[in-house]
């Protein structure tokens, strides 16, 4: 039955993405001859993706070796773990609301161009274009790789350390043949997955790119769809972007193996450098570097929202309406994404237990595993694009946007909630199933008495991460919004336009604390956060 | 009897929920077993020998001369653990010659001596190896090839056999015997086997709860029934 079942919900996702290529597909054959789809334009485009992306990842790394290697050597300052934490957030931050947080920091009336001109210097920095999505992907990316460095460094066994020390070796010769080894075993897996998070970036660069000069090729697809009304480019950059996204993660397959697990002896980590004055110092240094460009537009959105006058915007009906909206789409689709990515992840399970079966079972179990990375080939905005060229012959697409957008999200959150659920079923099926089995424990009473218990922490880990992802996107909702369907994001997204900047203040701090307490309920109680978008 | 190697005299360290106090003095050239169960505060003499724990109160002397607060590569120690002695990532012969050069710099006659430290462990001509491809009696091996190229006086072995199958124990007590002929250095050496303390051991080092219960030559210590950790770990039950 739940192979079925399995079958099934495999069966929806690929008719889902496939009827939005197929749509996409029959409209660009129908308007072909229409005239050169790879213009200067596109590739002006494509250039300007690849090179932002490029740059994203490089600085986001160069940037996280030193934070990762402080924070690894120095393991018991007070205060380390708010640091840790800090480092966490952005994760659960919705893009845009991270973007009105950085522009209070780096835009033209920000922190640091009132502090630039109160020390003289006339030239405003201005954070639109490629600086502006450079600091925000480094923004998100930066403690991201640190943690999966610091993760990497602290596999490292408890003896490593204490041979160092009995040796004698210095800290850079520690750096040299200890770390910097593990990091960049780990670099490849890294630096893809932040090439991959930022060639796919929608919202940072639609707010802070700041015109067609700095557009990718998700935004210029949002735009040819929303604005421009033209669908064989929409469809063009589509293709583009499936091609890309594809290319990027046939590379990621070859040459960037997920890290292998290192066997540890459960010692705390006590290491024995960097009590020296200098290696002191210059941690310090790179510490509170990281601390003031990660919190510091935390502390900004907390600021300026707070100034804002919450109880009138919290009374306002379209603020209800916004919240409604958002709730509901956010508690569906986490539903349906826990749902299917529980039941895939058994279903390829038990198939692949079948071993007598032959072929079939694998195969099929495979289709499932692959399916989960086919989600990420597909962008949000790739998929919107397709369901909305598919409906407009039927009407309004506004009318079936609740649906789409649920869809799309539920899809958006699966390659994620797939990462949390399917380690601890693994583990929780290796430890109970046999024995579940041999004492005869079966159907509900196993679902109650085994299954729920050891995997409620997850699946509910899965549940909050998938929301607080549900209620920060924008990419879906840009192409369907409409004044029946307004949701939080969206709403955040056109005070800022009307520059009613108190406003967007406000709903930035409510969207941002309503993500981040998802993030933080889901991660609680864990000794680490999950590495959502990550690993 | 010539010089003392080393003494930790009213040496004392707190943990959470207990303090451990060490009181001891080992005869220079001597091989001595350290035994205790699981939690009486071998490794932690052991840390405290090392350098890698700072006692509270109390001091360090090691041959002779007062290092309680030297760093760990300041002292005449090398030392031995379980596994993880080699970097997995390095090949046999860079693991041997961080015991030369911790910053890895070597000339010729330096690999010329890594060579014969490989071939005195019996590992000649495994120097290209990466320790993941040799069996856990031979990592050991490279270990001790390592704490040989070191020749420092004093080697702490934490129970380097644990992982190891008996046939490889015996091996590697045979080896340990012989570096320590050619040597005439200090050894410590934590075990949970009586066979090690028989087969190798001048003296042995009993620890419970934190304190050093017992200090004894190896055939006064094997014919005591006083105390019952010891009876406990020489199987004299019943």
């Amino acid at each position: 039955m739940t192979i079925a079942a399995g079958a099934f919900a495999l069966g929806g996702i690929l008719l889902f993405v496939g009827l939005a290529g197929a749509a996409l597909l029959a409209q660009s054959t129908g308007s072909a001859g229409a005239g050169p789809l790879f213009d200067a334009y596109v590739w002006r485009i494509t250039r300007f993706t690849l090179l932002q992306a490029s740059l994203s990842t490089f600085l986001a790394i160069l940037f996280a070796i030193p934070v990762a290697r402080a924070l690894a050597r120095q393991a018991s300052f007070p205060g380390r773990i708010w640091v840790l934490r800090l480092l966490a957030l952005p994760l659960g931050l919705p893009a845009l609301v991270a973007a009105l947080g950085l522009i209070e920091i780096w835009g033209r009336q920000g922190l640091l161009n009132r502090v630039l001109s109160a020390a003289g210097l006339e030239q405003p920095v201005s954070i639109y274009g490629l600086s502006g999505i450079l600091i925000a992907h480094v923004f998100f990316n930066m403690p991201l790789a640190a943690r999966l460095m610091l993760a990497g460094i602290e596999r490292i066994p408890a003896e490593y350390w204490r041979t160092c020390a009995n040796l004698g070796m210095s800290s850079f010769a520690t750096f040299r043949f200890i770390e910097w080894p593990v990091i960049r075993g780990l670099l490849p897996g890294i630096a893809g997955l932040i090439f991959m998070l930022c060639a796919t970036s929608f919202t940072l660069v639609l707010t802070l790119g700041g015109g067609p000069a700095a557009s990718t090729i998700e935004v210029a697809i949002y735009q040819a769809l929303r604005f421009d009304f033209d669908p064989p480019r929409a469809i063009a950059l589509s293709a583009l972007q499936v091609a890309l996204t594809g290319a990027l993660l046939l590379i990621l397959k070859f040459f960037a193996p997920a890290p292998r697990e290192g066997e540890t002896s459960g010692r705390a980590i006590r290491r024995f450098d960097g009590a020296g004055g200098l290696s002191r110092l210059a941690d310090r240094i790179w510490l509170v570097l990281a601390v003031i460009v990660v919190g510091l537009p935390f502390a900004a959105i907390a600021y300026r929202g707070s100034k804002a006058d919450l109880v009138r915007l919290v009374s306002e009906p379209a603020f209800h309406r916004a919240l409604a909206t958002s709730a509901t789409i956010a508690l569906v689709s986490a539903m349906i994404s826990v749902a299917i990515a529980a039941l895939m992840i058994r279903t390829e399970r038990l198939a692949l237990a079948q071993r007598r079966h032959g072929v079939a079972p694998r195969l099929f179990a495979g289709t499932i595993g692959a399916s989960t990375s086919f989600i990420l080939l597909v962008p949000p905005v790739v998929l919107g694009a397709g369901w909305f060229l598919l409906l407009r012959p039927f009407g309004d697409v506004a009318r079936f946007a609740p649906a789409v957008v649920v869809a799309i999200n539920a899809l958006m959150a699966l390659p994620f909630v797939h990462r949390v659920l399917a380690p601890a079923m693994a583990t929780h099926a290796a430890r109970t199933a046999r024995l579940a089995a041999s004492l005869g424990i079966g159907g509900f009473h196993r679902l109650r008495w085994i299954d729920w218990p050891g995997l409620r922490k997850p699946l509910f880990v899965g549940f909050s991460f998938a929301m607080a992802l549900s209620l920060g996107d924008l990419g879906a909702v840009a192409l369907f919004g409409s004044e029946d369907m307004v949701t939080l994001p969206y709403l955040l997204y056109s005070r800022m336009g009307s520059y009613r900047t108190a406003d967007a203040a406000g709903l930035a701090l409510i969207l941002g604390l309503l993500c981040l307490v998802l993030t933080v309920l889901g991660t609680a109680g864990e000794e680490r956060p999950p590495e959502g978008k990550s690993t | 009897m010539s010089s003392t190697a080393l003494a930790v005299k009213g040496v004392e360290i707190s943990f959470e929920t207990t303090t451990l106090a060490f009181d001891c003095t080992v005869p220079a050239e001597r091989i001595v077993a350290v035994a205790g169960a699981s939690g009486s505060g071998k490794s932690t003499l052991f840390n405290i020998i090392a350098g890698f724990e700072q006692p509270e109160r109390g001091e360090v002397r090691l041959l002779g001369e007062e290092m309680t607060r030297r760093a760990p590569a300041e002292r005449p120690v090398s030392i031995i653990f379980q596994e993880h002695n080699l970097f997995a990532h390095l090949d046999v012969a860079t693991n041997v010659g961080f015991g030369i050069s911790p910053a890895l710099r070597l000339d010729a006659a330096d690999r010329v001596k890594v060579e014969d430290a490989l071939a005195r462990v019996g590992l000649a001509g495994f120097g290209k190896r990466l320790p993941p491809t040799l069996s856990g009696g031979e990592r050991q091996r490279v270990a001790l090839a390592r704490a040989f190229v070191r020749h420092r006086p004093i080697l702490l072995l934490d129970e380097p056999f644990a992982a190891l199958d008996p046939g490889m124990r015996a091996e590697m007590r045979a080896l340990i015997s012989d570096l320590h002929e050619e040597e005439g250095n200090t050894i410590l050496m934590i075990t949970h086997h009586p066979d090690d303390v028989r087969a190798l051991a001048d003296s042995v080092l009993f620890l419970d709860r934190g304190r050093i219960v017992a200090h004894d030559e190896v055939d006064r210590f094997l014919g005591r029934r006083d105390i019952a950790a010891i009876n406990r770990f020489l199987g004299n039950e019943g």
